[in-house]
C-alpha cells in the first residue's frame, strides 16, 4: 500500500483514503466540439503509460475530497513529489544520479515506527 | 520432433529417460526474417506456431526479454471461458474455446485443458439482471451459459455458503459449462515446440529495444540486445510492455500497465470441483491439479510496472473468499505474484494494423488474455500474413477508438478474468 502525501492536508496517509484518477497536465480541448475525431482520440483515450516518472492526479477522497497532482516513478512505485492542483508541470530532469528537488510543503514520510516506535 | 506417446514413456522408462530431447531449439539470430514476432509469452509464441503452419511463413522469430511465458502467461489464474457479452468478444472468445477443446491434440503437448465449469456468482438483483442478459446474449449467439438457483450452485460447488446469512449470501449464479482451466506453461512450451519444429526460432534473453523504420516509414528490423535483426514484418504481443515497444515506432496507444495479483494455498487434496467467480467481491478461485487453492485478486488502482501489487487488495480477495467458502479459513497461502496488464479504456482487446506500415499489435489483453491465446495468436497469425484482420478480429481495431466503435465489456459487466 502506498503511503501519498495530500498538499493540502500536509500529511502522509494511508493509499485507502485515496482514489487515483488518472493522468495529470490533460487539457480539454476548449474547442471540444470542433475538433477532428483524430483529435478527440488523442485527448481521450491516447497515453503515454510510461515505465518510469508518470505525471498523475490523485483525490483524497476520504480526507479532505481535493483533487491534486503527483510525480510518481512506475517501477518503484515511489512518489517523487505531491503537488496542488493548478500548480505547472514541475520540471523535473536532474543531474543523473541526483535526487529531484522536492516541493517547498512537504515534509518527510510519517511511519508508524519512526512516530509509535517499534510495534513489540 | 519425436513424438510424445504412451509409448515414448514406456521407451524412456526403460533407459533412464536419457533419450528426451530439448523441447525447442535455441538457435542465434539470422540477419534477417519475414516476421519478427516481440514477445514470448503464448499469444506470440502461438502466433508463429499458425504462420508456420497455417501460411507457410517459417523464416519467423519469436523474440523475448526473458524466459518464455516469463510474463503474465505464467503468472495467471487460467480461468478459460467464453460467455462474453457483445458478438466481438463472443466471436473472439468462443473461437478460442474452441482451439482449447483440441489443443493438446493439435501440438502432441498436454496443456491439461479442463472443462470443469466456470460459475460467476451473483449477489443482487443488479448481478442478476446483468448475468441473465448475458445468459441471453450468449445463447442466442449459440454459446452455453445458464442460471442456477443458489441451491443448484451449491450442488455443483459443495464447498460455497449459500445461507442467507452469509456476509456475501448471494441469489443465483451463470455457469458456463465448457468453461474452465489449462496448465499456463505448458501452453507456452506446446506452441514454442511445435513452431520450433516447423522451422520457427525461439530466441530468449533478448530483449528488444528500438524498432528500425525506413524511409517510407515501414519497419525494417529491431535493435536487440544481441543487435540488429532485419523483419519485412513485426508483430507486438508484449502484453504489459505494449506501450513501450509501440512507443518505440512513435506509435501511441489507450492502454493504462496495472498489477494484478494471484496467490496460491499449501496443496490440498481434492476439494474444490470447478472455478468460482465473483465479481461483486472481487474473488477467483479454483484448484490445480498440484492441489493447490489458486486464488485471483485485483489490480491496484494506478499505473505501474512493479510486478508485485498492494497488499491490501490480496487481503480483501481473502476476506471475500473467506465468507463465500468458510471452510478454507484455516487454510495457508504459500506464494503470492504480480503481472504486469494491459488494459483498455473499454477493457476489450486490440489486435490490428497500426499506422506504421508491416507493424502489427496485439494487445490490451489486460487481466482477461489467457482464455483468449489460442483464439487470438491464430488470428493474429492470419493478421500479420494477410495484412489484414480475419473476419472474427474485424472490431478489434486500434481505430476504434477513433470512430467510437467500443466494445465495451467494462461497462457490461466490470467482469475482470
Ligand atoms: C495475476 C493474473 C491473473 C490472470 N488471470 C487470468 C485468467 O484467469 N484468465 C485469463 O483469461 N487471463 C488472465 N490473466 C491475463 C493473461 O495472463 C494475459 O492476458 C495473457 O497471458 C497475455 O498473454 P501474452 O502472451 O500476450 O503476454 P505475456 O505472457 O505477458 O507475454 C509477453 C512477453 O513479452 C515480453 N516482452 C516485453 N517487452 C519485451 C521487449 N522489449 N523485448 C522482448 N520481449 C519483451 C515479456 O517478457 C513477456 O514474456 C491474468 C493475468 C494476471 C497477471
Ligand atoms: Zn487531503
Amino acid at each position: 500500500m502506498l503511503l501519498i502525501h495530500c498538499p493540502y492536508c500536509g500529511e502522509a496517509r494511508a493509499e485507502l483514503e485515496f482514489r487515483a484518477a488518472g493522468d495529470a497536465h490533460i487539457d480539454r480541448p476548449a474547442n471540444i466540439a470542433a475538433i477532428s475525431d483524430e483529435e478527440f482520440a488523442e485527448y481521450f483515450f491516447l497515453r503515454d503509460n510510461p515505465k518510469g516518472l508518470i505525471y498523475e492526479r490523485w483525490r483524497h477522497i476520504h480526507g479532505c475530497g481535493r483533487f491534486f497532482n503527483a510525480v510518481r516513478d512506475t517501477v518503484s512505485d515511489k512518489f517523487v513529489m505531491t503537488y496542488k492542483a493548478g500548480q505547472p508541470k514541475p520540471d523535473l530532469s536532474p543531474a543523473p544520479g541526483a535526487a529531484p528537488a522536492l516541493p517547498a510543503d512537504s515534509r518527510p514520510v510519517e511511519t508508524y515506527e519512526a512516530t509509535e516506535g517499534r510495534a513489540e | 520432433m519425436r513424438k510424445y506417446s504412451v509409448f515414448a514413456v514406456a521407451r524412456e522408462a526403460m533407459r533412464a529417460h536419457k533419450g528426451w530431447e530439448a523441447q525447442w531449439t535455441s538457435p542465434e539470430p539470422r540477419a534477417q526474417y519475414d516476421v519478427i514476432i516481440i514477445g514470448g509469452g503464448a499469444h506470440g509464441l502461438g502466433a508463429a506456431y499458425y504462420l508456420a503452419k497455417e501460411h507457410g511463413i517459417t523464416n519467423v522469430a519469436v523474440i523475448e526479454k526473458g524466459w518464455l511465458g516469463g510474463g503474465n502467461t505464467g503468472r495467471n489464474t487460467t480461468i478459460i471461458r467464453s460467455n462474453y457479452l457483445y458478438e466481438e468478444s463472443m466471436d473472439i472468445y468462443e473461437h478460442s474455446l474452441k482451439l482449447w477443446e483440441g489443443l493438446s491434440q493439435e501440438l502432441n503437448y498436454n496443456v491439461m485443458y479442463s472443462p470443469r465449469g466456470v460459475m460467476m456468482l451473483s449477489h443482487n438483483i443488479h448481478d442478476q439482471q446483468v448475468f441473465k442478459r448475458h445468459i441471453h446474449a450468449n445463447r442466442l449467439y449459440g454459446i452455453d451459459n445458464e442460471w442456477l438457483t443458489p441451491e443448484q450452485a451449491k450442488e455443483f460447488c459443495p464447498p460455497l455458503d449459500i445461507s442467507a446469512s452469509a456476509r456475501y449470501a448471494i441469489n443465483g449464479a451463470a455457469l458456463q459449462r465448457r468453461g474452465g482451466t489449462a496448465r499456463h506453461d505448458a501452453v507456452a512450451w506446446g506452441y514454442a515446440r511445435a513452431a520450433s519444429d516447423r522451422g520457427v526460432h525461439v530466441i530468449q534473453n533478448c530483449e528488444v529495444k528500438g524498432i528500425r523504420r525506413g524511409p517510407d516509414g515501414a519497419v525494417t528490423g529491431v535493435e536487440t540486445t544481441k543487435g540488429f535483426i532485419g523483419a519485412r514484418k513485426i508483430g507486438v504481443s508484449a502484453s504489459g510492455h505494449n506501450s513501450m515497444v509501440l512507443g518505440m515506432a512513435d506509435v501511441r496507444l489507450p492502454l493504462h500497465s496495472v498489477p494484478l495479483q494471484a496467490l496460491v494455498s499449501e496443496p490440498l487434496k481434492p476439494i474444490f470441483p470447478c472455478v468460482v467467480m465473483s465479481n461483486t467481491v472481487h474473488a477467483y478461485i479454483s484448484q490445480s491439479d498440484k492441489g493447490e487453492l489458486v486464488i485471483g485478486a485485483g489490480t491496484d488502482q494506478y499505473n505501474s510496472y512493479s510486478q508485485t501489487g498492494g497488499l491490501q487488495i490480496i487481503t480483501h480477495t481473502l476476506d471475500a473468499i473467506c465468507e463465500l467458502f468458510p471452510i478454507f479459513r484455516r487454510v495457508k497461502m504459500m506464494r503470492q505474484w504480480g503481472g504486469i496488464t494491459d488494459n483498455t479504456p473499454d477493457r476489450s482487446p486490440i489486435q490490428g494494423v497500426t499506422p506504421v506500415p508491416n507493424l502489427f499489435v496485439n494487445c490490451g489483453w489486460g487481466t482477461g488474455g489467457f482464455k483468449a491465446t489460442p483464439g487470438s495468436a491464430h488470428l493474429f497469425a492470419h493478421l500479420i500474413a494477410r495484412g489484414e484482420p480475419h473476419r472474427l478480429a474485424a472490431g478489434l481495431t486500434l481505430d476504434r477508438f477513433r470512430t467510437g466503435r467500443l466494445i465495451d465489456e467494462a461497462a457490461a459487466a466490470a467482469v475482470a478474468h
